[in-house]
């Protein structure tokens, strides 16, 4: 178990290492998104903006310009929602070669409640032209995940989380590939299609229902935008039906995607897990799993009720 | 000090351009002619005088860079680039036209001499601060120029980029700030005052220059003091008036985005001068 904000951070200060042009910045909250670990060995090439956001994503496209590849930080609240405007047009607009961090994206933030827990970030990064968006799913794929957003020339989002996720890529993530979703899991009665933490708890819906004799697929995607267009229309054709799922709103974040791609493509029944148009609220992170429906056992009933409708 | 000569031909250079502004404005049938109007004294010392750039060479490592904070000024700076010769004086006709590479406002992918994307307000200065430590970081000598508007300053972000600006020391960036005195709706200080600039700007540490912003030799002198100046950013507040050099437009706040008509494109030219 490692939080993917903790892998960063490591991946963020070996990059610096190896990579001059490389700069951090962030809007004081270096302790919380580990940017402050690049600061530590690197004070010269770190840039605290204070609490000041829109000019931290303005500064960092100014340092992209100037030729350096700029990683900024913050809460994935503050990043997409505060600053949006300034990535919209000094990083997205040009196609700026800035990296967006955006930590704490979700519930699982926890006991800060609602004013603190992103779950509209996807959708809103995900609108933009020439914005790449990318939601790893645990510690080893954030670290490939940051590693090609640096080698990337252009805007990348990330998505990261503020609690520990258990590890899916045991393997290390070595094949990350940005736009390329990854199969977890063969199945043939239906997919979830997840992104981010969702996909640890699919893999484990997977599981009960095998005892069902289901035999559900798990295709993660880490990168949202652009959608791995191949890999859902073959798990739709194959499986016939689809089960969403992520720690963010059902509206116009992965499921959204998803839904557009398969009404375009191959039409099948699809269920969407994920917040229904509702705020976050105070809590642990794991009991606000279960409040929002966002558990093994949920997607298990999401299942169910999509093969009902195949 | 300018001699009378540079003096005379940076004067000449600017009456031109205001010809090239508002023959393209006239073109483009759409626009913003009042704010290229104020501006464009102070860009002609900064691109005829000033910087170091090359036009033959658009991303010459060492060169000054500027950014046309006010995008909407985007007339001016293209006059001036075509001046300088980063392209044909031909392309001016195309101004806002689909497929120019002359957008309504500055984009760096499609204009060579562009620096950065503006157009929406208050994000340049943010933008110069990074230039500013990214020349820092290289080691290069290059020097950002940014030109914002009075209105623009209303926009809380400049206030977050001049706070960076000193926090770090950027004695490399220099600000003009185009005081028209005019916005859209009306004037600045009925609108949203933003007076006293000066103090407000010397509290967040930085040098503080007043000039005439229509009388290039003062321009000269002000950016020749920020050279000179160390371990702060300097901003020169330009006291100019919207729609200089065409009486009719001056002093205007509804020539803020209306181009000239055939009639008033006539007149304007008759009164600088040409023909």
């Amino acid at each position: 178990m490692i939080a993917t904000r903790d892998a960063y951070g490591q991946a963020l200060l070996e990059l610096g290492r190896e990579n001059e042009r490389i700069v951090a910045l962030d809007a004081d909250l270096s302790g919380s998104t580990k940017t402050g670990l690049f600061a530590r060995e690197f004070p010269g090439r770190f840039f605290n903006a204070g609490i000041a956001e829109a000019n931290m994503v303005g500064m960092a496209a100014g340092l992209a310009a100037g030729g350096m590849i700029p990683f900024a930080s913050t809460f994935a609240v503050f990043a997409a929602g505060r600053a949006f405007e300034q990535i919209r047009q000094s990083v997205a607009y040009p196609r700026m070669n800035v990296k967006i961090v955006a930590t704490h994206g979700g519930i699982t933030v926890g006991e800060d409640g609602g004013s603190h827990q992103s779950v509209e970030d996807l959708a809103i990064m995900r609108a933009l032209p020439n914005m790449t968006v990318l939601c790893p799913a645990d510690g080893p794929e954030t670290t490939a995940a940051i590693r090609a957003a640096a080698a990337f020339a252009g805007p990348v989002f990330i998505r990261l989380g503020r609690s520990k996720v258990p590890i899916v890529f045991t393997d290390g993530a070595a094949d990350f590939r940005i736009g390329r979703g990854s199969v977890l899991r063969p199945g043939t009665d239906l997919t979830f299609i997840t992104t981010g933490m969702m996909s640890a708890q699919a893999l484990a819906a997977a599981a009960i229902l095998q005892e069902e004799n289901i035999s559900a697929r798990v295709l993660h995607l880490g990168t949202v935008k652009p959608l791995d267009v191949d890999l859902v229309l073959q798990a739709a054709r194959e499986t016939g039906a689809v089960v969403t799922a992520e720690e963010h709103s059902v509206i116009g974040g992965l499921g959204g995607a998803v839904c557009e791609t398969l009404a375009e493509g191959f039409p099948v029944p699809v269920e969407r897990v994920g917040l229904r148009d509702v705020f976050g609220v105070s809590g642990l992170a794991e009991e606000l799993l279960i409040h929002f429906g966002l558990t093994p056992s949920h997607l298990v009933e999401a299942a169910e009720r999509v093969l009902l409708r195949k | 000090m300018l001699a009378t000569e540079a003096v005379r031909e940076l004067e000449d250079t600017a009456r031109h351009l205001r010809v090239e502004i508002l023959k393209m404005l006239n073109t483009a049938k759409s626009g913003h002619t009042g704010g290229s109007l104020s501006a464009i004294d102070v860009l002609t010392v900064l691109f005829f005088h000033q910087m170091r750039h090359d036009p033959s060479n658009p991303r010459w490592e060492e060169r000054d860079r500027f950014v046309l904070s006010k995008g909407h000024a985007a007339p001016a700076l293209y006059a001036c680039l075509a001046q300088a010769g980063y392209f044909s004086r031909d392309d001016l006709k195309t101004l806002r036209r689909l497929g120019s590479h002359l957008q309504g406002h500055p984009d760096m992918n499609k204009t060579p001499g562009v620096e950065v994307c503006t157009g929406s307000l208050g994000q340049g200065l943010s933008q110069a601060v990074g230039l500013a430590l990214a020349a820092r970081l290289q080691g290069r000598s290059s020097r950002t120029y940014v030109l914002l508007g009075d209105g623009e300053v209303q926009e809380g972000q400049i206030w977050e980029a001049a706070m960076a600006a000193a926090h770090y020391g950027l004695d490399r960036l220099c600000v003009v700030l185009d005081a028209n005195a005019l916005q859209i709706d009306g004037e600045v200080a009925k609108v949203m005052n933003v007076a006293p600039l000066g103090p407000k700007f010397l509290a967040f540490n930085w040098q503080v220059l007043e000039v005439d912003g229509h009388d290039v030799q003062a321009i000269a002198r002000a950016f020749a003091e920020a050279e000179q100046t160390e371990g702060r950013p300097t901003m020169i507040i330009a006291r100019t008036v919207k729609g200089k050099g065409v009486p009719f437009f001056e002093h205007k706040a509804s020539y803020h985005g209306v181009p000239p008509s055939d009639d008033e494109l006539g007149r304007a030219l008759e009164h600088l001068g040409h023909s």
